[in-house]
Parts: structure tokens; sequence; C-alpha cells
């Protein structure tokens, strides 16, 4: 069971803005399925390694170049805001 | 289906534009009630299709999907195009680049009528979580064509395209075409690029071909598959035709059935399943019984990988880079203006506004699992299971060739049947998601028998998987089974 305050939690760190009532139901939801997943408790994974990518490739590795993208205007146009033939962004500081 | 329509073009007896003018009369005819289609690109098929046409009449040769018409999910990219994956922090969504499968189909000379419907960001398995309403099923529009890539497999099923693409990382190619009665191929993690589809769980997703037949999934698996320089994971084979692979024959293919697969199925799906093997065993296949005692924990794996991948694939929707920003959008009603707003108070709205439900659930999920503390007891215990259910695979595909099991454990089912209980509606992928858990390709095929319901006959799917990168004895298989039953069957046998 995971209590609202924990999943107020973690919509903070999910970068979610939630009411009560949206926590409320999550806690619920969230504690159901976590209780069925428990089931895997039961599984003894002792020594057993976890899989990393599951046909076994292993690091692929490529020049460090930059290329050109074609259309740049069109990738500037998707931002909310935009100023300059630049992506505007929220002051951080 | 592609290769007679391919004849035709050739031979005069239909042109391009004709074919690409048909299916949009189709859709216009029928898309209303079925709602396959989020994105309609009439004008670039048009001018697409006029191409073709202007290379056939000046004798040029044209390629086996030069002039035929498809549909694209709406989660992988389309230069020029809405892309939306059917949720509204998209809305607004053009693609500025092609996803590689895109890039080839449109080398092949293959025409794009349009982006399909489908759960919003691929998370669901019956279209009903779209942020634009459910796809229904053409053979019965009370029920839902399943999903997540309803839409693709309805378009299909409708004629409203004669092949469309899906994305598949649970079962979301192969449980919609096993609800609409069309096929579905998921390819081995990696034989097809994933760059420019919208990612869910990266380490499962995989873009496939739903169509008519399988031949026609053969023809465009052919097109879109091979390693590509911008998806580092996908694998490093040669592109090949896979059509080459279809004798007809299934004779000496070693098949094994898990006995507990058919256990708990209904009386007439299991039935279906059952006649399915017979035939198997009347073109010559060996049927051998197997055990995959790790399986029955691939759902639960599969809800602490996935929603953990998805926690991190959709932060980067966080209103700033592209898609809704919260203040932006008509139906938030927010009385403030977007200046007023902080970096994390922007965050938190347009994702508050911007995802629906169950993308939120899954977001929450993940971080939960990933979160300080919990990361031992979730996602790396979930990756050590995943290594046994893979060796269960190994092992398994020793002393046999494919597995086969249903797709789903029931044919469609009616609309909100299954959202009041979050664990049942998961429990839809329970045949299909080890398939993804272990990587291996896996297609769906309708089965010969439909299954009634309510005085309606409602199609159902069988589902062959195979060994890693072994595409060519599934499809062989697969295309067997279903030009047994043709008339004239010698003759379709290439």
């Amino acid at each position: 069971m995971i209590s609202k305050e924990e999943v107020r939690h973690i919509a903070g760190l999910a970068r979610i803005g939630m009411d009560d009532q949206e926590i409320e139901k999550l806690a619920v939801e969230l504690s159901a399925v976590l209780d069925w997943i428990d089931q895997l408790k039961e599984v003894d994974v002792e020594g057993v390694e976890p899989t990393a990518h599951i046909t076994g490739m292993e690091n692929r590795l490529r020049e460090d170049k930059a290329g050109n993208f074609e259309d740049k205007k069109m990738i500037v146009k998707l931002f909310p805001e935009n100023k300059d033939g630049y992506g505007k962004v929220k002051s951080i500081l | 289906m592609i290769r007679e329509l391919h004849e035709k073009l050739i031979s005069g007896e239909i042109t391009a534009v004709q074919l690409t003018e048909e299916y949009f009369a189709n859709i216009a005819q029928k898309d209303e009630e079925v709602f396959a289609y989020l994105t309609l690109t009439k004008k670039s098929a048009l001018e697409q299709a006029k191409k073709v046409d202007e290379k056939i009449a000046s004798g040029e040769k044209i390629g086996i999907m030069e002039g035929i018409p498809g549909a694209i999910k709406d989660n992988i990219c389309v230069k020029g195009t809405r892309t939306t994956a059917a949720s509204k922090i998209l809305d607004n969504y053009v693609a500025p680049y092609d996803a590689t499968v895109i890039e080839r189909l449109k080398e092949s000379g293959a025409i794009f009528l349009g982006k399909t419907n489908m759960d919003e960001f691929a998370m669901g398995s019956s279209t009903e979580k779209s942020a634009y309403g459910p796809t229904r099923n053409p053979a019965d529009p009370e029920r839902v064509p399943g999903g997540s890539s309803g839409g693709s497999a309805a378009a299909v099923a409708a004629d409203e395209a004669v092949w469309a693409l899906g994305t598949d990382t649970g079962g979301s190619i192969r449980q919609p075409a096993s609800f609409c009665g069309v096929v579905g191929l998921k390819p081995t993690y990696g034989r097809v690029s994933r760059y420019g589809a919208i990612a869910m769980a990266s380490s499962l997703d995989q873009i496939g071909p739903i169509t008519k037949t399988v031949e026609d999934a053969a023809i465009v698996l052919s097109v879109i598959s091979g390693e590509d320089k911008f998806d580092s994971t996908s694998a490093q084979s040669p592109a090949k035709d896979y059509t080459n692979y279809l004798t007809g024959e299934a004779k000496g293919l070693r098949i094994g059935v898990g006995k507990d697969y058919l256990k708990d199925l209904g009386p007439e799906v299991k039935t279906s399943i059952e006649k399915v093997i017979e035939t198997y065993k009347k073109l010559g296949a060996e049927v051998k019984e197997i055990e995959l005692p790790y399986s029955k924990y691939a759902l639960p794996v599969y809800y602490i990988i996935m929603p953990c991948e998805v926690s991190s694939n959709l932060a980067r929707f966080d209103g700033i880079k592209y898609g809704m920003r919260a203040f932006d959008h008509k139906n938030t009603k927010l009385g403030f203006k977007p200046e007023d707003r902080t970096l994390i108070e922007t965050y938190l709205d347009s994702r508050k506004y911007g995802f629906g439900e169950e993308v939120k659930k899954r977001i929450m999920l993940g971080t939960y699992a990933l979160s300080s503390g919990y990361y031992d007891a979730y996602y790396l215990r979930a990756q050590k299971v995943r290594t046994l259910i893979k060796q269960d695979f190994e092992r398994v595909f020793e002393d046999v060739d494919l597995i086969l099991t249903p797709t789903a454990p029931s044919p469609a089912f009616k609309f909100g049947e299954k959202t009041t209980d979050p664990v049942q509606m998961y429990l839809e992928d329970i045949f299909t998601i080890t398939a993804n858990i272990a990587g291996v390709p896996a297609i769906s095929v309708p089965a010969k028998d439909k299954v009634s319901v309510d005085g309606k006959e409602l199609p159902i799917g069988f589902q062959l998987m195979a060994k890693w990168f072994d595409e060519e004895n599934m499809l062989r298989a697969a295309h067997a089974y279903e030009i047994s039953f043709r008339s004239d069957a010698e003759n379709k046998i290439k």
C-alpha cells in the first residue's frame, strides 16, 4: 500500500501537477498494481545476471561528429515560444 | 493482395491514382463509424500516385510496393505531417523528419493515406485510451478493435488501407490484428529500426506490418527491416526479401504448444486453436508439448520494465521543446498568462493537462519503481527474471522451431468491458507479452474458424513465435496455414 504522501512525492519527481482527487485515486490504483507485481518476489534470482540487451548486443561505437539537420526551421517552429530563430525557454535561476 | 494489385498496376488494369482514390472513397464511406484515421494526407498521396503512374506510362519498371496505399500509426514520424501519438500533449506536433521505416517506404514508392488512431502513446489494449476517441471494430462496431494499434488494424480490415504499420511493445500489433481478423507481425527486437517512432519502452518497442495476408506482411517487412545508423540497437543484419521463404510448406517444422497455454481459454477459442494445431499436423509439421515455466512472470516483469522506461522516455514532454504548453491549450482554461509561470509550474501544468490518465499512471508507476531505494526490488529484479524467461525460450528452441499460442484470451470485447479493472485489461497481453520480454519475433494469423459471440461471428488469431531473427520459418509456417484453405492453393504457392 502506498500512501497519499508518497504519491504526492512521486508526482513531484515525475513533474506532473495533480489535485487531491487524482492523488487519492492513484494511491489506490498504484497499490493494486504493486501488490500484483509483488508475485515476482517468489522467484529465486540468486546468481542470475540481469538482461541488459535482449539479443546480446554490446556497445556500438561511432564517430562523435555533428551532422547537418536539414530543416532546422521546422524544429524552431515547434517550440511553444521562439524568438529570432531560437527556442525560448523559461529562466532557470 | 499487394502482389495482385502490383500486377494490375503493371498491366494497366488500374492506375495508382485510381487505386488511391478508391481507398479514400472507402475511408469517406466507412471511417465516420470506424474512426481508424486521425489525419488524412490526401494531397500528398495523390501526388505520389501520379508519379507512379508517370513512371509506369514511361515504361519504367516499378517495385512491388510502388503505388500501394497504406496507413501509418500516429506514433511514427512522417515529415511535414501531424504526428500526435493520440495525445493532447502532441496535438499540434508536425514531425520535422521521417522515421527510418518511412524513409524506406518512401524509397519503395509506397503511398501514405494517413495516420491512424491508437491508445495514447501506445498505452492500452483497446484504443479506448486515445485522446481523440475510440476506433470501432469493423467486424462489430459495438466492440473494440484491440490496441494499441487499433486504428491500423481496423483500417486494413475495413479496406481503408492495403497495408499499415503498427508498433508493438507488449502485443500492440498482434492483439488488434487478432481482434480485427488481419495479420500482424512483431519483428525480432532490432530487426526494424525504431528511429522516428515515438518511444514508449525502448527495450521492448518494435515497428511491424499489419496486412490482409502473410505474403503482404513479408513484403512490407522486407522494405522496412535492416540495420540503421540512427538506431544503435538495430541489428547488424542485411535486409532480405522474406517472400523467398514462403514455400507453401510446413512439413518438418517442429511446433511447440504449451499445455498450460490452452487451459484457461473459453471453449470456442480453445476449439478454434485446436483446429489450427490439427491443420499443422495435416501439413506435416511435428507438434510437440513444451514448457515455459517462467512465462507466467512475463506480465508482472513487463509492468515493471515498461513503466520504468516510459517514465524516462516521456520526460521529454515538458511544454518547452515541442507540443502543448498548458496555457496555450484551449481546454485548460487556466486563469493566468504564460509569462507569469515559472519553469517548474510550466512542467507541472503541461504534463497535468497534456497527458491522459493511463499515461500518467504508468509514468507514476515507473517513477516510483526507479526512485531511490526501490531500484533493486523492482527494476533490477525484473531484469533478472527477464533473463530467466529468455533462458526458457533458449532451451525450448533447442527442440522446436516455433511456438504456437492463441494471440489473445478472447475475441474482441465490448467498449467499457475492461476499463474498470486495470489488471483485467493488462491480462489481454498475456500471450503476446513474452515475445517482447524475450525479444523474439511473433506473428498473429487469423484462425480459419471464427468464434460466435452473441450471434456475431468474430475473428480470432493464433500466434506463432520463432527464434531470434528467424522470421523466415515463422512466415513460412504462417503462410502455409493461410494458403492451405484456399481452393486454388497450388496456384498460390510460389
